[in-house]
This record gives C-alpha cells, sequence and structure tokens, in this order.
C-alpha cells in the first residue's frame, strides 16, 4: 500500500506523525513531507490509524499497483 | 446475545466515528443516530476558524459537513433521527427516549458532547453568542461581516481565535478574561502569559483579572460593563467561557455522572451495553494513570470508534490509551498542545527573542516528559507526543530538545 496527500486539504497539524514517524514528519514551514510514500512492514495498522486521526482528511492509502490495474 | 441495534447518541465527530467504526468492523445490524441539532454531523473546529473568515463576495461559507446525506443512508446504512435531543435513558429496558418516542438498543454509544455555558442575564439579549454550534458561528459571521465592535468574554481558546479573526477583518476587539493570566489551566502560567502576548501585539485589547459585571443593551447589546466600573462599547459580545458535558438527559438513568460520564478503560460506563466517547466522557486513560475528561478533536474521533467496537464486542474490549493533543491558530500563529500541563516545572528549550513567535517548552511531571506545547514549531512538537507516549525519561527529553536545537544552529 502506498501513502497519498492530499496538500489542498493537509495543514500540517502533525496527529499522522505522532502515529507513525516512519512515513510522515511535518517540516519546520508546517509542510507534511512523506520520508516514504510506502507503507513499510509491519506498520500498517499505524498507518490506517494516522489516515483515520487526519482532522482534515488529507489521506489516504492505496494500492501499490493502483494506476497498473486500471483498463 | 449479539448485537443487533446499535444506538448512538450525539451526531458529532464522535458519533459520527463510531457508526463508521462499526461498518468497518462489518457490523451489519441496524445503526441508528440520533443527533440534537437538525443538521448532519460537521466539524467544529474550523467554526471558529476559517468559517469566520472571507466576506460576503464570497457567499455565504459552506457548512463543514463530514459525509452527505446520501453517503449516511446508503454506504453507512444509517437511520438518522435529527433535530431532537435524546431526552431520557432506561438500561432496565434499553431504551433511549428521544421526543415521544422510544428507541430501543442491544448496544448504545453515549455521544452527547459538551454545551457551551452562557454568560447569566444575557438571555434574550441579540448580538450575544457563544461559539460551539454551526448556529452560533453564522450568527456570530454576520455580525463581523457588519463590522462589529467586538467584546470577547473568556481568553481560552475559541475566544482567542474568534478575537484574531475580527482583527484580521480590522474590528476593534477587546478580551475580557476573569483570571489575572489567560490559560492558566490549559497551559500553566508562563506559557499562558506568553500566548497573551499574541494579542497584544495583534492591537487586541485584552483586560485580565476583571469580570463581567453586565452586558446591557435595549434589544441588542450596546455595552459590557466590567467589574472595575470601566464600560466597553459593543455590537457583538462572544462568549467563551467553557463547555459542560450534556448529561443532564441521563438523570435518573443509574449511570455515574460527575463533571462527564465515568467509564473505565474501555470507555464502559459500568451499565450492561452502554459506552461513552468524545466531549462527555470522563474515561480512565492508562497512559497517565488517571480518569480524564477532554474536549479535543483526536480523543473524539478515536474514542467514537474504540466504544463502537467495544460495545459491539464486549468480551474482545480494548482500552483507549492516549497523549492528549489539541491546536490552536490565532492571528497566523499556530499553538500546539500534548500531554497534560499540571506539572511540577515548565522549561522553554528553544525559543526565538519573542517568545511569543516561536518557541518550545516542556513540562515535567516527576522524572518523566508529561508535556510539551510549541508556538510556531510544527516539525517539533509531534516528536514529544511519541516520547510521552512511550513515558520518555525527562533527562532523555532535554537531550533530545538540545540535539535539536544544534540541528537547527548548523542548517
Amino acid at each position: 500500500m502506498k501513502v497519498v496527500v492530499d496538500y489542498g486539504k493537509c495543514t500540517g497539524l502533525g496527529i499522522c506523525e505522532s502515529l507513525a514517524p516512519d512515513v510522515f514528519e511535518v517540516n519546520d514551514d508546517g509542510e507534511l513531507e512523506l520520508k516514504q510514500s510506502s507503507v513499510p512492514e509491519g506498520q500498517l495498522e499505524d498507518v490506517e490509524a494516522a489516515v483515520e486521526g487526519c482532522p482534515t482528511e488529507a489521506l489516504r492509502l492505496e494500492p501499490d499497483d493502483s494506476s497498473a490495474d486500471t483498463e | 446475545m449479539s448485537v443487533e441495534h446499535l444506538v448512538v447518541v450525539g451526531a458529532s465527530l464522535a458519533g459520527l466515528r463510531a457508526v463508521e467504526a462499526a461498518r468497518k468492523a462489518g457490523f451489519d445490524g441496524r445503526i441508528t443516530l440520533v443527533g440534537a441539532e437538525e443538521h448532519l454531523p460537521y466539524d467544529r473546529p474550523p467554526l471558529s476558524k476559517a468559517f469566520l473568515e472571507g466576506d460576503r463576495l464570497d457567499g455565504a461559507p459552506e457548512i463543514p459537513l463530514f459525509r452527505s446525506g446520501e453517503t449516511f443512508r446508503h454506504e453507512l446504512d444509517v437511520h438518522l433521527m435529527l433535530g431532537e435531543p435524546a431526552t431520557a435513558l432506561d438500561p432496565e429496558r434499553k431504551v433511549v427516549c428521544v421526543g415521544q418516542r422510544e428507541v430501543a438498543y442491544d448496544a448504545l454509544v453515549l455521544a452527547t458532547g459538551a454545551t457551551a455555558r452562557d454568560l447569566p442575564g444575557t438571555q434574550g439579549l441579540d448580538g450575544v453568542h457563544t461559539l460551539r454550534t454551526v448556529d452560533d458561528a453564522v450568527a456570530v459571521r454576520a455580525a463581523l461581516e457588519g463590522g462589529a465592535r467586538t467584546v470577547v468574554v473568556g481568553a481560552g481558546f475559541i475566544g482567542s481565535e474568534v478575537a484574531a479573526t475580527a482583527r484580521k477583518r480590522g474590528l476593534d476587539v477587546t478580551v475580557v478574561e476573569t483570571l489575572p493570566t489567560p490559560l492558566q489551566a490549559a497551559v500553566g502560567r508562563t506559557m499562558g502569559e506568553i500566548c497573551s502576548s499574541l494579542h497584544t501585539r495583534n492591537a487586541t485589547g485584552l483586560r485580565c483579572g476583571v469580570s463581567v459585571d453586565s452586558v446591557e443593551g435595549r434589544a441588542r447589546v450596546e455595552r459590557v460593563v466590567l467589574s472595575d466600573g470601566s464600560v466597553l462599547d459593543a455590537d457583538l459580545v462572544v462568549v467563551g467561557i467553557g463547555a459542560a458535558p450534556s448529561t443532564g438527559w441521563l438523570a435518573g438513568s443509574g449511570l455515574v455522572v460527575d463533571d462527564g460520564i465515568h467509564c473505565d478503560a474501555t470507555l464502559w460506563t459500568g451499565v450492561e451495553g452502554v459506552y461513552a466517547a468524545g466531549d462527555v466522557a470522563r474515561w480512565y486513560n492508562p497512559l497517565f494513570d488517571r480518569a480524564m475528561r477532554l474536549e479535543h478533536w483526536t480523543s473524539a474521533a478515536e474514542q467514537g470508534a474504540r466504544a463502537a467496537r467495544n460495545a459491539l464486542d464486549p468480551p474482545t474490549a480494548r482500552s483507549y490509551s492516549t497523549v492528549p493533543y489539541f491546536w490552536s491558530d490565532w492571528y497566523g500563529s499556530r499553538i500546539q498542545f500534548v500531554g497534560v500541563a499540571d506539572a511540577d516545572e515548565l522549561v522553554i528549550v528553544d525559543a526565538d527573542p519573542d517568545p511569543g513567535s516561536r518557541c518550545v517548552a516542556l513540562y515535567r511531571a516527576g522524572d518523566a516528559v508529561a508535556g510539551a506545547m510549541t508556538i510556531n514549531a510544527p516539525t517539533e512538537i509531534m516528536k514529544y507526543r511519541g516520547m510521552i507516549a512511550k513515558r520518555a525519561s525527562w533527562r532523555d527529553a532535554l537531550s533530545f530538545a538540545e540535539s535539536r536545537r544544534a540541528v537547527a544552529g548548523v542548517s
């Protein structure tokens, strides 16, 4: 699974960073950066919690091969 | 007995998340969502921020609805009962009363939230508003658009956000606070003082240590008289003096209610099938080894989901632990807080010469880090939330802060 950020919605509140710090980090300017876009092994639950915990609903998970699978 | 009908009372964030979590967990029975307001569930944080901004040319702002009615009815398959509050709970018969109707439940999540406190003696006077609901926000916004001279009663987070928005519109604003220092209970005296400097720097009047004697006017508010005899002319008074958990309707239910519905770590009320979540719940937070009642977005969302999952399957109920988190936006500055503030010591570990423009503060409880607060340091705050969750020592927190300063110093 990979993480997708809607930067139009994200305001850098950082709840995702506190739940899955290997994937998310808010930078000094308050912008969210993805340290990696693929969900690391064993961290799916944390990343799902981050997606659910986003107050601006700016995060979603997509299958890695989402583009390859469409017709 | 397995659950066939889940009833959720309270149609705000915690109630929404209860419904969604139930479906996500595979529950295919009936769900009823009861809400006192006529509106579909909507998000409250924007009401004191973006919702109040902009001008008439932008048109009326949209209500920040979480989901469409269509989504509730079809995707989530939820029966909505909106526009009337629940008035009684009979746990013997497993029935919730809503107006003249009785709604029978197998599992129940109570998420009725909190009600903004009124200023006594202001009922019936136009131009005096609390700010909790979207209807409140519509009225406050209209007054701001009309160029109202604004008095905010209470220098808490919501009142401060309103003051900041009014200043952004160029309006005259005065904030009145009974305590000598704003936000003392929420963030401690030192950080309360630093926060309040944001008001004065932005030319918002700040009157601390005085209370409101009376709010006067014929049909509309005209002035606010303070306890020191001074008078503030006003077209709009926004009252931000806190909220009380909405538990009045539970009188006689047998639930233990004292500043919130008492729950154990799994959000169970002690009454079969009945769980609570959000602002109304006073639950035992294992991470801090104490009962807490939070009025924060994050805990409301998480508790709603957890309460529903636990209510649907009590034998596998999981406890809910959290490091409290809240944020507030004033005058373009972002204030963020994690943990608890009633600590033994506060140390400002990093700050600009003017700490109101940027600072990082840590709170110590015993030999552990218990809280952290930042102003305009968004890359710092969540690192401490992680440390608090892991019960990191005070020494480790201080040396981590030291390493962060070193990193910042070389960049």
